[in-house]
């Protein structure tokens, strides 16, 4: 082959990026990462926060397969809190708010010890391609690389165009100035581009806020970190602090809503639903009177405030009397207006599961160019993306990840069956496997696969490989031991009198029992280290549902293993309609299972579609 | 690809009975029959004969060429006389040609959908696939899965999803402000639910009846006059659909449409007592069939009711031979036709009542998913009364609940529904 500078180039150093170039890196391709500036990487475009309920379980993934976001998050952590505490542990998440400063230095400094890894400053302005393939890049000053996959991840720089109220400029985040010659080689693909929308509130000088007569939240006692390689929080946590909009404050807002960007009529693009803006909130939620706001510190040594809960595209004299109509607030300085950027994506359904678009060989997208919005999202696809493209510069094959073993498998199948008609987000909700996709267990569900592929390094392996010697031991014990229903009563476990005896680790699965009511059934329990105490707990919990859903896995997988051949045909099926004909056309779906997910798809076209499948399969085999 | 034949039309006499034939080697099978080969879409007039040259049947030979054929191949149809005997004499041919085997059930129709010619507005059963919002599929006679059913489970499925995303919120926004207790909506929706599919799962039996046939069983003593009866009903207005000798000398079986219900009237062997082992045995037969039946219509004389079984519900008790002897209550004459009209409306009433609590539910399929749903709901009622730290088991079985009905239109699982579907299709459709 050809020589190249290098195997893999990753465009782009935010969180996407920055998981991909690791991750190429870790396969052992020879990759370079470019960004627009080198300080830029690891920058936190808006709320100055890793995990939460979905995306702490996306970044639980990324570091079971070694990747950066976990560590760095336990690093940079300032107010760890687990989500859903007082619920399962299998919608439990870990949240923390992050000191943005440390974030963004940790990541530089993980990425710049990273031995295969060049780090470039610059501006990405066209590829270079032979036929339809991509064989490198060509930076603004016209210098050229060239490389065997490409992965771009270059976020809401795409034709950014940034809001406040009705003033707009160009920009990818702001000061920040956007991508438009890459936009523009993307048009020229004839790619599927949309156009979305996403706003961060104003930033609130600390200094001016009188905390005195706020509430607070503080961090957990016993903070859950996101590192199965870590135990505990590096820096100092601290509280943030609560108050909330109220009528005056809508008032305000309400009187300027022509004001706005987004109902100004000045933006096209959709924004999120989940994360509305303030004007969102009061009209969608006319009757609400109040809104709660989170006064979050961007870091130890920062005095800056992310009010979390009042993004907005108002224009900034509007920003400035809402804000202080707000209890507390009187008086604030905002350090930095609020606004809305709008930017292209490309529709995901035009990507393989391996991230790599269908269309144009060696050119991988992640982040949120694919319609997702979060640190989290974009880190899970980076990773995804760069590993495959690794993998395709040393002619291997594509990993896919499946729903059933991952929320990064859950996120890929949506964005390339469905698309997205609002930024995605991850939600536990959107994993029907969400019992056994659990926060807790993402070693056990992937760090075998990172282990095997070679994304995860020798050190993580040793880690992983005691703790799971240590699981089994104790999983085996608790299974070995076993007690009648009036041992259990002995010690106020409930349990129906019906004679038959049920191990420790049965017992485990029961409402309220908790480890230490095993404990009091026999004190060698105590034994077993607290952190596996947890894991054996968790795991029994569930067990019983486990298995059933392996039923639905087993269904899943069936379908998933009816393969659609890349060039099978649509067009000569009668009974297809035209509609769902473009549609499988666009999205070609990869297996029967996939295709069954699509919006739309009828039962009946999945019959003629499975029915062509096994006549090919029939031809074959004759 | 083997060819394939079987008689496309119900078994038993009738004017016509079709055989279908399908594959490469249909078209060659014509010749052998009948000595040559009649243009394609037209109806021709034939003699079939056996490979010895014996006339098998005067038949109507209908030809489809590969491509303008139901199954997409070459396709002959003979449309015989309705004769059982012609019938199995033209299969035993047919069964003897090398190459040609009989068809599964459903491989008509699973091959017209593999060749891709299958139209899915047209063909019967095959409305099971499609959206149950079509038009075509209302129209559909065919019960695999009727707009009706869609319908319920759709808004089941509107009515679970909703509680579902109730709970969900609690789950996935619970750093947000969110109502933190949903349970009281959420068992409200599980409630209404769980009683549509606890009736359907009930009235699947009567459904099932609607589509199998009600079975009455005539019982009496060996002299009450029951085959009269039975030949006194089969002389009426009422269609005889098939006759045919029961599994057992001891019950004839007679299959009629009263006001469009499928009826079998069974004539069990008379009632007396017996030292004749194997007429002993016959009777007990009867018993146990009879029992079984969906109404039982004793006919009594003077000595009354036997002791072998005794009147249930809805059961009739008729008083026989009134043209001959004094009776009081509901009497018939089977011989003079004296209150035949009246027991055929009487019977009529009772069924039709039955039928009005059918499900809208028809198969086994259907009631199994339902019954799986109600178990899961079941079982999320008392998670959701347990707490907020079971709230994902709930979420859970609810899950389970909507994926059974969804299997029930087929959203998940094709590849195993396809072939439940296929097994339950009746050979030569
Ligand atoms: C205003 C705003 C509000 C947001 N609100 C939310 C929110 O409420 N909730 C939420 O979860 N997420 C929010 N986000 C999204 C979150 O910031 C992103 O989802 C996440 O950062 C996406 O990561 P990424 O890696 O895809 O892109 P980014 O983090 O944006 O990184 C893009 C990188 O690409 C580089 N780059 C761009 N063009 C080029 C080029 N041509 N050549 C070289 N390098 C280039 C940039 O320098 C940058 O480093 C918001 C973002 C913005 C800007």
């Amino acid at each position: 082959m050809k020589h190249t500078d290098f195997d893999v180039v990753v465009v782009g150093g935010g969180h996407a990026g920055a998981e991909a170039a690791a991750a190429s890196a870790r396969m052992g391709a020879r990759t370079a990462l470019v960004t627009l500036t080198l300080d830029g990487i690891g920058v936190m475009s808006c709320n100055p926060a890793i995990g939460g309920l979905g995306k702490g379980h996306l970044v639980r993934e990324i570091d079971a397969l070694d990747g950066l976001m976990g560590r760095v998050a336990d690093a940079s952590g300032i107010q760890f809190r687990l989500l859903n505490r007082t619920k399962g542990p299998a919608v439990q998440g870990p949240r923390t708010q992050a000191d943005r400063k440390a974030y963004r230095l940790t990541m530089q400094a993980e990425l710049s010890q990273i031995e295969s890894l060049q780090i470039i400053a610059g501006e990405v302005s066209d590829l270079l391609m032979d036929g339809s393939r991509v064989v490198g890049i060509r930076l603004a000053d016209a210098s050229e690389i060239s490389c065997k996959s490409v992965v771009i991840t270059t976020g809401t720089f795409l034709r950014g165009i940034i809001h406040i109220g009705d003033q707009q400029h160009s920009g990818g985040r702001m000061g920040d100035k956007a991508s438009n010659d890459l936009a523009t080689r993307l048009m020229d693909f004839g790619l599927p581009l949309g156009r979305l929308k996403t706003g961060t509130p104003p930033r609130l000088d600390g200094k001016t806020i009188n905390w005195d007569i706020l509430e607070s939240q503080p961090a957990d006692e016993s903070p859950v970190v996101f590192s199965f390689l870590n135990s505990k929080p590096k820096l100092r946590q601290i509280s943030c602090g609560i108050t909330h909009t109220n009528e005056q404050t809508h008032d305000v807002i309400r009187e300027n809503l022509d004001r706005s960007a987004m109902y100004g009529g000045h933006i096209s693009g959709v924004g999120p639903r989940y994360c509305p803006s303030i004007e969102d909130k009061v009209v969608r939620f006319a009757d609400k009177t109040s809104h709660q706001i989170f006064l979050e510190p961007e870091g130890l040594d920062d005095d800056t405030i992310y009010p979390n809960g009042i993004s907005t595209s108002l224009p900034q004299d509007v920003q400035e009397r809402y804000v202080r109509s707000i209890r507390g607030l009187e008086n604030v300085k905002i350090l930095q207006p609020g606004y809305a950027i709008e930017y292209d994506y490309v529709d995901p359904r035009a990507l393989r599961s391996s991230l790599e678009l269908r269309d144009v060989g060696g050119l991988y997208l992640a982040g949120q160019i694919n319609g997702t919005t979060g640190y989290e999202e974009a880190g899970a696809q980076g990773l995804v993306a760069g590993m495959n493209a690794a993998r395709a510069s040393l002619e291997m094959p594509a990993i896919e990840f499946s729903r059933s073993t991952s929320y990064i498998g859950v996120m890929i199948d949506d964005l390339t069956t469905s698309g997205v008609s609002e930024p995605y987000r991850m939600f536990t909700s959107r994993a029907e496997f969400r019992l056994s996709l659990r926060a807790d267990n993402a070693d056990q569900r992937l760090t075998p696969l990172g282990i095997d592929i070679g994304l995860v390094g020798a050190s993580r392996a040793d880690v992983f490989a005691a703790k799971m010697d240590a699981l089994k031991a104790a999983t085996d014990l608790l299974k070995s031991k076993t007690y009648s229903p009036n041992d259990l009563k002995s010690v106020g476990i409930a349990a129906s009198s019906d004679g038959s005896r049920r191990s420790a680790y049965h017992v485990l699965s029961f409402p309220k029992v908790q480890f230490q009511d095993v404990i009091n059934l026999d004190a060698s329990f105590a034994e077993i280290a607290p952190d596996i105490q947890n894991q054996v707990a968790n795991d029994a919990l569930y067990a019983h549902y486990i298995e059933r859903q392996q039923r639905d896995v087993d269904v899943l997988k069936r379908d998933e293993a009816l393969l659609i051949p890349d060039d099978f045909i649509y067009e000569d099926m009668p009974g297809l309609s035209n509609e769902l004909c473009a549609k499988l056309n666009r999205v070609r779906p990869s297996s029967v299972a996939h295709a069954a997910r699509m919006e739309g798809m009828t039962p009946a076209a999945l019959t003629l579609i499975l029915a062509r499948l096994r006549q090919a399969a029939g031809r074959k085999s004759a | 690809m083997d060819t394939i034949y079987a008689l496309a039309t119900a078994r038993g006499k009738a004017g016509v009975a079709v055989v279908r034939i399908s594959g490469p080697l249909s078209f060659l099978v014509v010749r052998q029959l009948t000595g040559g080969l009649p243009a394609p879409r037209q109806a021709s007039l034939r003699i079939l004969r056996d490979p010895a040259g014996e006339p098998l049947d005067q038949a109507l030979v209908l030809c489809f060429a590969a491509g303008a054929s139901f199954t997409g191949e070459d396709v002959a149809e003979l449309h015989l006389h309705g004769s059982t005997a012609v019938v199995s004499a033209v299969l035993r041919v047919l069964s003897e040609i090398d190459g040609l085997r009989s068809a599964e059930a459903g491989e008509f129709t699973r091959r017209a959908l593999e060749n891709g010619c299958l139209d899915l507005t047209q063909v019967e059963g095959l409305a099971d696939l499609i959206d149950a919002e079509t038009e075509a599929q209302r129209k559909q006679a065919h019960r695999v899965l009727s707009g009706a059913i869609g319908q319920k489970v759709e808004s089941w499925r509107a009515d679970l999803i909703r509680a579902a995303a109730l709970l969900e919120v609690t789950i996935d926004f619970a750093d947000e402000e969110v109502p933190v207790d949903v349970s009281p909506e959420v068992l409200d929706l599980l409630a209404g639910v769980m009683r549509d599919l606890e009736r359907e799962v009930r009235g699947a039996a009567i459904a099932e009846r609607l589509r199998d046939g009600f079975e009455v069983a005539i019982i009496g003593r060996p002299n009450a006059g029951k085959s009269t009866l039975l030949n006194a009903f089969a002389g009426r207005d009422a269609a005889i659909t098939s006759d045919i000798a029961g599994t057992t000398r001891d019950v004839i079986e007679v299959r009629m449409a009263l006001n469009g219900l499928p009826v079998t009237f069974l004539d069990t062997a008379g009632l007396r007592d017996t030292g004749d082992t194997i007429e002993k045995l016959g009777i007990e037969r009867a018993i146990a069939r009879a029992k079984n039946a969906d109404l039982r219509l004793f006919l009594v004389l003077e000595d009354g009711l036997t002791a072998d079984i005794e009147p249930i519900d809805d059961d009739l008790v008729i008083q026989a031979k009134c043209d001959v002897r004094e009776t009081t209550g509901p009497a018939i004459s089977a011989k003079t036709g004296d209150g035949i009209e009246a027991l055929i409306v009487k019977i009529t009433d009772i069924l039709s009542a039955r039928a009005s609590g059918a499900a809208t539910v028809t198969r086994e399929r259907h009631r199994v998913a339902c019954v799986s749903a109600l178990k899961a709901l079941e079982i999320a009622v008392t998670e959701v009364k347990l707490g907020a730290d079971r709230i994902e088991l709930a979420a859970d079985e609810m899950r389970t609940a909507i994926r059974a009905l969804e299997s029930l239109v087929g959203r998940i699982g094709v590849e195993t529904l396809l072939d439940e579907i296929f097994s339950s299709f009746c050979i030569g459709k």
